[in-house]
């Protein structure tokens, strides 16, 4: 009773709360500070492979911007001493049939992909989050009018308004392609949210959140979004992957990343002919491509276990509560 | 039988062979944390025509050790011991030879009536199928389907013929529960397995069920073995009983000598853990502390030796064999345990629970003793009405008719005052409490919180409002995000209503220590949680902002009976100090009587009943809380026993269209009782409740309250 009447007392903030607060932490011991993301923090940081993914792709960003500076060619630069030469100490990666240097053509093209294929899937999984979330939550018109959206993106043959738009895409650059590519791959997991939001909506830890006060977005931030974040995960992996990948057939087409500019998709698709022959033309870009599609999944498989309590990579493997 | 026999055979009688003898069963199941053994050396036996009653809490083996006698387990699970059914070992045989037994000499009756049963084939068929499959070709599909037809009849299927045309969707959970003991009895098995039969179903289908289990067991004469963890249940219906605890029989004997005299600390505290419907003055209810072991890596010793008052170094060391007790108990009485001898005396069981367990009641505040008009009101509720539309149709959807969930309900709740809501699954206390819960305009009637009118509430005084007003949910596992560690889930509240980071870590940590959790509990995930603990996060939860009124919705039903007690007594002690109201929500009308101060009895949509608890129970007026009180079963089977049951008949009608005048009617039996003309008033006028009054019922016919009778 004494403790309850004391905390009346104590207005949040007021004159002694930092002293008791203290005591607080003090009593709460190890789990002072145990909020869902420091908690996630410490089990994704005790995942090495996820961990290692990390470092991977920072460097391999580190790489594609740092890396040209030493080097001294552009990659638009030509060398016409070196046509189709093998790997040398004067071109790294060895040289094209015009004479480019693979090398800084291949991190110009990692720059390009890596940014691509990130944010893309970013955007694109963030996207079907939302929308999906809200028209499960809100239900009603929301809801009608949210999936008219999804089913009419569906229709809309894609590859062909990217077609008709790129003109007017290459004049924006790289960005608004990238939001272009996001903006068709949506729809199916923004659908399959809707669904689980749906289900998700009627637990009653929802219902204890609403009864609190706690506002809409914000359940659906803190409470629906985090209970599907493996499938929200594995998604946004697959379509890291899935982003490069159309990047590469849409420039194939000559409506995605245009020479002189070059991204790893561009690369591979121009070297794949030679690679008997000149082997050097495309391995780099498949090798680093490969690499960072790797990178991302590890990360990806670790970002779920550290979120889902359930899992047993990271937990503590301790014995249970007394 | 002379004692000499009895001696050398204490558990069976020699001249006759028992239906069902199992002997040192062992099951045990691989899994990620090494070998669980869930049945460790289990021997008993049911003789024919014998009910046997199994009690024990989730995880005590005894679901697992009756699908080893149906041959029903995984394939990955290693047995061992010997069952043998009517003198023929069933370990060792082969699934086919299995099935020839199963179904036809030894039928199931299982907790979910709906699973068991086939969406696809109507009910009649169904009962025909299991007469045809077992008939061996001798019974043709005519007559099959008439026998049928007459199960139907015998199991209390009104209108049976054409009933038996109606598929399982169309049946009350009841009814289909029926269905399945005509299917289990469809060809006189010899014995009958009822796993939990009546947990999922509300108490006076309980009553009836029962009554329909008996009806079969007198037909057909065969052994039944049910297994519950309600001892209320078997009580009244059971000959012997088994109670078992990590995968062991801990006490056997016949009923009344284990129900008066247990000897063993875990049967004494279970039934010193539930509250009794009976009983009117509040006894202390016992809390056995801690959880079941985990029975992969089972100490040595006295398994129960963690959780025991009474345990001594000698049951670390070894654990105790079930043996036959000392004193007055005869023979037949056993228990595992080594200080049983000590248990021998002459007091209740009850008495000597509290004694042995130290539990106490938690002494009444101030706020009780001053009188409820000058004590503020927390919740009124006034006339309250609830309509769902009921549509029919996809593309154009047409009003078909209206739902009347809650239809003109009003009650109110003062400090300190704990108000119990109690009815029938589908009498529109959860639509009441949502509709109070959610703060929106109800279609018709006033809800008010603390003086506030909820319907005329902005954003932010909604949200003030809610800082007094918060719930706790029946099932701890749905109302805990898994994704949420612990401090984070108490902390939601305090962080929606704007407190500091600091205010929130101290706050944390005292509720925490309020509910009885060590404040080091934030960092794990509900998941870590037993039961009972979990309820403790959410009822944490539910006070972070301190509340004024705590809704409860069913907060006991879906905890283990030995967990109940100890979360009830935390309840009625946070209510004490921190004088709080309760709005109470339950369908167990024996822990309604505990905690409540005040007792509204609901039938579709409506208050029937209304007033203080004593009065309530102790004087039912109304047809529906008599028959309600007394389908409520007694752990006493003396009690039991001597009892008279009013079996109400029929379901519950549906509230789309509910019957005129009073909505009782169709299974009132004082109506049944009335003649003619008396009758004409309860089919026209509705009966109506004097809300203001201290103990009311809305009944033309109400029982007399000057003839006052216990329950
Ligand atoms: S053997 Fe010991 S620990 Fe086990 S129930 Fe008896 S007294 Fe308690
Ligand atoms: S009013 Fe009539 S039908 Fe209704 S409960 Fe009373 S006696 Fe029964």
């Amino acid at each position: 009773m004494n403790r309850m009447a004391a905390d009346t007392a104590n207005t949040p903030g007021g004159p002694d709360a930092p002293a008791t607060a203290t005591a607080g932490a003090v009593r709460l011991g190890a789990a002072a500070g145990a909020t869902r993301g420091r908690l996630t923090l410490r089990r994704f940081l005790r995942n090495r492979l996820a961990v290692a993914g990390v470092v991977v792709i920072v460097l391999l960003y580190v790489l594609a911007f740092a890396a040209p500076l030493f080097s001294p060619w552009d990659f638009t630069s030509q060398d016409p001493d070196a046509y189709l030469s093998p790997p040398s100490a004067r071109h790294w990666f060895g040289t094209t049939q015009i004479g480019g240097d693979v090398f800084v053509q291949t991190m110009r093209g990692l720059q390009k992909s890596l940014s691509i294929g990130l944010l893309a899937a970013v955007v694109s999984t963030g996207l079907a989050a939302v929308v999906g979330a809200a028209a499960g939550y809100f239900g009603r018109w929301a809801d009608r009018a949210l999936m008219w959206l999804v089913d009419l993106m569906l229709v809309l043959p894609g590859f062909l308004i990217l077609a008709i738009m790129s003109p007017w895409l290459r004049e924006r650059g790289w960005f608004f392609f990238m939001l272009m590519l996001a903006a068709f791959m949506w729809m199916i997991t923004a659908r399959i949210v809707r669904g689980m939001t749906l289900t998700l909506r009627e637990r009653e830890f929802v219902k204890a959140a609403r009864f609190m006060g706690e506002s809409p977005w914000r359940i659906i931030f803190r409470h629906i979004l985090p209970n599907m974040a493996s499938l929200l995960i594995v998604d946004a992996t697959i379509n890291v992957g899935s982003a490069v990948l159309a990047e590469t057939g849409l420039s194939y087409f000559g409506f995605g990343v245009q020479p002189p500019d070059v991204s790893l998709g561009t690369l591979i698709r121009d070297g794949a002919p030679f690679a008997l022959t000149s082997p050097w033309l495309f391995l780099p870009a498949g090798l680093l491509l490969i690499l960072g599609v790797l990178a991302v999944s590890f990360v990806g498989d670790g970002l779920r276990d550290a979120l889902d309590p359930h899992a047993s990579h990271g937990r503590f493997k301790e014995k249970k509560n007394a | 039988m002379t004692t000499a026999e009895a001696a050398a055979a204490p558990d069976e009688r020699p001249d006759a062979d028992p239906v069902l003898r199992v002997d040192d069963l062992q099951v045990s199941f691989p899994s990620e944390a090494g070998r669980v053994h869930a049945v460790r050396g289990l021997s008993y036996h049911v003789d024919r025509g014998e009910v046997l009653g199994i009690v024990g809490e989730s995880g005590s083996g005894k679901s697992v050790s009756s699908l080893a006698v149906m041959g029903l387990l995984p394939a990955q699970a290693r047995v061992s011991g010997s069952i043998r059914f009517a003198g023929r070992e069933l370990i060792g045989l082969s699934d086919r030879e299995l099935s020839g037994i199963r179904g036809r000499r030894i039928a199931m009756v299982f907790q979910d009536p709906l699973s068991a049963l086939t969406p696809v084939h109507t009910v009649g068929d169904q009962v025909a199928e299991a007469l045809l499959v077992h008939g061996g070709g001798k019974l043709s599909t005519k007559d099959a389907t008439a026998r049928a037809v007459e199960l139907l009849d015998l199991v209390g299927i009104p209108n049976a013929a054409a009933r038996a045309r109606a598929f399982p969707h169309e049946f009350s959970g009841g009814m289909r529960q029926r269905v399945v003991i005509a299917i289990a009895i469809a060809n006189n098995p010899d014995l009958i397995i009822a796993d939990e039969p009546t947990t999922a179903l509300d108490v006076t289908v309980q009553a009836q069920v029962l009554e329909v289990l008996r009806t079969a067991q007198e037909v057909t004469g065969a052994g039944i073995a049910i297994i519950t963890h309600d001892l209320g249940v078997v009580a009244g219906f059971a000959d012997r009983l088994m109670v078992m605890y990590a995968g062991r029989a801990v006490e056997t004997g016949p009923v009344r000598e284990i129900y008066s005299a247990p000897r063993m600390p875990y049967t004494l505290g279970l039934l010193g853990s539930i509250p009794r419907v009976d009983v009117a003055e509040k006894q202390p209810l016992v809390p056995i502390e801690g959880q079941p072991p985990s029975l992969s890596e089972l100490p040595p010793g006295c398994p129960f030796a963690p959780r025991c008052p009474l345990a001594v170094d000698a049951c670390r060391a070894a654990e105790p064999p079930l043996v036959p007790v000392t004193g007055t108990g005869g023979v037949a009485h056993r228990a595992a345990c080594h200080r049983s001898e000590e248990l021998a005396g002459d007091r209740s069981a009850e008495e000597t629970a509290v004694q042995v367990f130290g539990a106490e009641l938690v002494e009444p505040t101030d706020l009780a003793t001053v009188p409820r008009a000058r004590r503020q009101t927390v919740l009124r509720v006034d006339g309250l009405v609830k309509h769902y539309p009921l549509t029919r149709g996809t593309l154009l959807r047409r009003r078909v008719g209206t739902v009347r969930a809650v239809d003109g309900v009003s009650f109110d709740i003062v400090r300190g005052e704990t108000l119990g809501l109690v009815g029938e699954s589908g009498c529109g206390k959860t639509t009441t409490l949502m509709e109070i819960l959610s703060l929106a305009k109800p279609t018709a009637g006033t809800i008010s919180v603390l003086g506030s009118t909820v319907e005329s509430l902005g954003r932010a005084e909604a949200k003030r409002i809610r800082r007094d007003l918060q719930v706790v949910f029946q099932d701890p596992t749905a109302a805990l995000d898994p994704r949420l560690p612990v401090f984070d889930i108490i902390a939601e509240p305090l962080r929606v209503h704007g407190f500091d980071r600091p205010h929130i870590r101290r706050r944390v940590a005292d509720l925490l220590e309020l509910v009885g959790l060590r404040p080091e509990f934030a960092a794990r995930y509900p998941a870590e949680f037993s039961g009972g603990q979990r309820q403790r996060i959410g009822i944490a939860r539910a006070l972070a902002l301190e509340p004024k009124l705590v809704v409860l919705d069913e907060p006991v039903s879906a905890l283990d009976v030995s967990i109940q007690a100890g979360v009830i007594n935390l309840l009625d002690e946070l209510k004490a100090k921190l004088s709080l109201s309760y709005l109470f929500v339950a369908h167990d009308l024996a822990v309604v009587r505990h905690v409540a101060d005040r007792v509204a009895v609901m039938y579709l949509g409506k208050i029937v009943e209304i007033g203080d608890a004593p009065s309530v129970f102790g004087a039912p007026r109304h047809p529906y809380t008599r028959a309600l009180l007394s389908a409520v079963p007694v752990p006493d089977p003396v009690v039991e026993r001597r009892r008279e049951r009013i079996i109400l008949t029929g379901d519950l009608p549906s509230p789309a269209d509910p019957p005129s005048g009073c909505r009782f009617r169709t299974r009132c039996f004082t109506f049944a009782a009335l003649p003619e003309d008396r009758r004409v008033l309860c089919v026209e006028r509705e009966p109506v409740l004097d809300a203001a009054a201290d103990h009311a019922a809305a009944c033309h016919y109400p029982r007399d309250s000057t003839s006052l009778q216990r329950v």
